[in-house]
């Protein structure tokens, strides 16, 4: 299932590539790939995994490295 | 941005203050230090609330904190001057990174407003208008000089000229009138057009070639991949450097101080973000699929133009992508006592009704409509060619065996010279000639071939085409091999073998209508005017928007561009980062020089990223 976000205020290249690394040690996700340049944000999950809770988890992730980014699904 | 200026010019003039304050009223208590402090402050204060912030999050390795560190650590040891200079240079940096940033995704954005988001439909006889989105198939739509055709369409009323450089790059404009299939993007310059739509919006021309361009970032090459990788170990590396700097040289050596080595290993921080790598990389890449879409070039992302760069072989399939796929008339053979005009003219009468290739040419060379009277009856012989009967006479219009089952004696001697396809003519059971037809060249695929050739890249040609014809139009091209007469499956045999035959990465060029395993199949798989074949955009790495083959020179020649840059931006940062480490860590450097050194590698390695946007083919 691939899920696809746009993250806002991602303001340094470092952090970006730090969020890819988080995002892709989550449970339930194949691979994970953040452009910073376009700031989309695509995830290759698991079938079977919570759409919502993933989205949670991706959401605290970002806030934590970028506090003021925020991850909207598109 | 304009906040971030101000801040950092008036931090610039405290710093400028505090130097004066310290040369030449040295006997003021604290004032060089107060004004240090001042410059430091205005420029620092939101690094540290950061840090502080990231700080309870748990980010430990985040680079404000490092960077807070650095200074502060600096103040406390006494050295102010240096803790504001680290401070606001790299506030500079950070403000030229953005910048650029920002250039560069705005000079995508501009490609991307290809879209027009109006479409002025017809209803019953009034125009009105509506959303690109709405236009449905077959709606009829006016379409007024200077506007955007808003879908793919075909003109059904009136003349124009037309311009496509948003989507081709193609700047010189084209002349199109009723039956002129347009893509959605293209602009019209000069008279106002009634169009039927063939597509709606979102699967038109324009939203393809945006999605296509938008997704590129995602598919990241090896060079992303191998910096995201390094940027993970490089910062808790340089970290722990640092803390082994500052403990361990003044336990172990004698009479060396803790003052000095904290000194350094505070340098060492100054160093650890590997910024300049991880923004100028992807940077690269950006720009550059930037730069090649605006020339009709779609990459699929970082990926393709890694192995672009790496080609050394370049397969062509013929029909279609070397040659336009259009048989034209080439020769007029009648027999003697016959006129080339009547000969011609009763090829005509057989053709006139016939949507075959070779029939179109033959009717195209005869230049005028064949009256359709009622002696004149046509029936076609599948396979074979045309009987038609004018009155009293028969004539007799296809190929070889069609005379022969009609008892019609054909001289042998003619069938040697003949290149590309014919079609005999028989009147009354008389052999009265035949008449020869040829795909053409493209104009630029000459330009193609001897271009790739002198870039040392080898060319191929596949065709189902005879022997002759594969053979004179590949010594027509200088293609240095050409492999004919293949069926479907045997294209895919030969492409394997020319992909092991050698070192180097293989591109296959085809017009994607049955080319898509070839596509597929080939290390950079290259659909040519394939927009509207979803197969072959999904099976291919570059999508080329208009049909000239020579548009893969300038994609090879991008993609070296882009690797050379790319290659250069890993070697002088890591270059630089590593030397700069080096000479701390021996005591030849101080803060200053660290902090130049890293603001002065992300500066100039990101601004050669940013040649690509300029980058000129030619």
């Amino acid at each position: 299932m691939i899920l696809k976000y746009k993250v806002t205020n991602l303001c340094c290249a470092n952090c970006a590539a730090k969020i890819e690394r988080s995002i892709n040690k989550l449970k339930g996700v194949k691979e994970a790939n953040l452009s910073f340049m376009s700031l989309k944000l695509t995830v290759d999950a698991e079938e079977d995994v919570n759409a919502e809770d993933l989205e949670r988890q991706i959401s605290k992730i970002v806030t934590k490295i970028e506090k003021n980014s925020t991850v909207e699904k598109i | 941005m304009k906040k971030d200026i101000i801040k950092c010019s008036l931090s610039a003039l405290f710093l400028l203050a505090g130097f004066i304050g310290k040369l030449f009223f040295p006997f003021v208590p604290y004032l060089s230090e107060t004004l240090f402090l001042v410059s430091y402050l205005i420029v620092g204060i939101e690094v540290l609330i950061n840090a502080f912030s990231g700080l309870f999050r748990g980010n430990l390795l985040d680079e404000t904190f490092l960077m807070t560190v650095a200074t502060v650590g600096a103040l406390i040891i006494g050295e102010f001057a240096e803790a504001v200079g680290v401070m606001l240079f790299y506030n500079v940096g950070e403000m030229f990174q953005e910048y650029s940033v920002n250039k560069s995704r705005k000079s995508i954005q501009a490609l991307m407003e290809i879209c027009p988001d109006k479409a002025n439909l017809f209803i019953n006889g009034e125009v009105k208008e509506i959303y690109a989105e709405e236009v449905k198939i077959n709606d009829i739509l006016l379409v007024r000089p200077g506007e955007r055709f808003p879908v793919d369409c075909v003109i059904i009323k009136g003349e124009t000229s037309i311009n496509k450089s948003a989507l081709t790059g193609e700047s010189l404009p084209y002349e199109a009138g009723e039956g002129a299939e347009i893509l959605s993007g293209e602009i019209n310059l000069s008279g106002a057009v009634q169009v039927k739509a063939i597509k709606e919006a979102k699967e038109s021309a324009a939203a393809k070639i945006l999605e296509l361009t938008e997704n590129a970032a995602e598919r990241k090459s090896k060079s992303e991949k191998f910096i995201t990788r390094f940027s993970a170990v490089y910062t808790p590396l340089v970290v722990i450097l640092a803390l082994l700097l500052a403990v361990v040289p003044p336990l172990l050596i004698q009479g060396e101080t803790y003052e000095t080595w904290i000194y350094r290993a505070l340098s060492f921080l100054v160093v650890s973000c590997p910024c300049a790598l991880v923004i100028s990389v992807p940077l690269s890449f950006f720009a550059s699929i930037g730069r090649a879409s605006s020339e009709g070039i779609l990459v699929k992302g970082g990926t393709s133009l890694e192995s672009l760069s790496k080609v050394t072989k370049v397969v062509f399939d013929k029909t279609g992508t070397l040659t336009k796929g259009q048989f034209e008339v080439t020769g007029i053979h009648p027999v003697e006592g016959v006129s080339e005009k009547e000969l011609l003219f009763k090829a005509a009468l057989c053709e006139c009704n016939s949507n075959h290739p070779i029939a179109l040419s033959i009717m195209k060379a005869y230049g005028n409509k064949i009256d359709n009277s009622e002696n004149l009856s046509i029936k076609e012989v599948p396979g074979k060619g045309v009987v038609a009967a004018l009155g009293e006479n028969e004539i007799l219009a296809g190929n070889l065996k069609l005379l022969k089952d009609n008892g019609v004696a054909v001289p042998s001697e003619i069938n040697k010279e003949i290149t590309g396809a014919a079609v005999y003519i028989a009147e009354n059971e008389k052999f009265i000639g035949f008449i020869e037809a040829c795909d053409t060249l493209k104009e630029d695929a000459k330009d193609a071939v001897t271009a790739l050739e002198r870039e040392n890249i080898r060319t191929f040609m596949l065709t189902g085409d005879s022997k002759i014809n594969a053979e004179k139009i590949a010594s027509s091209l200088n293609i240095s091999s050409v492999k004919y007469e293949l069926l479907p499956e045997d294209k895919l045999t030969s492409l394997e073998n020319i992909m092991k035959g050698s070192k180097g990465n293989t591109a296959f060029i085809g017009d994607g209508i049955n080319d898509a395993p070839s596509i597929a199949l080939s290390d950079v798989g290259v659909a040519m005017g394939a927009l509207g074949s979803d197969a072959a955009v999904e099976a291919a790495d570059i999508v080329l928007v208009d049909d000239k083959p020579s548009k893969i020179i300038t994609a090879v020649k991008i993609a070296k561009k882009t690797m050379k840059i790319v290659k250069e931006n890993i070697a002088f940062a890591l270059g630089v980062k590593f030397l700069v480490l080096l000479l701390i860590a021996l005591g030849f450097g101080n803060m200053w020089f660290a902090i130049f050194a890293d603001v002065g590698v992300s500066v100039l390695a990101i601004l050669n990223s940013m040649r690509m946007i300029i980058y000129k083919s030619k």
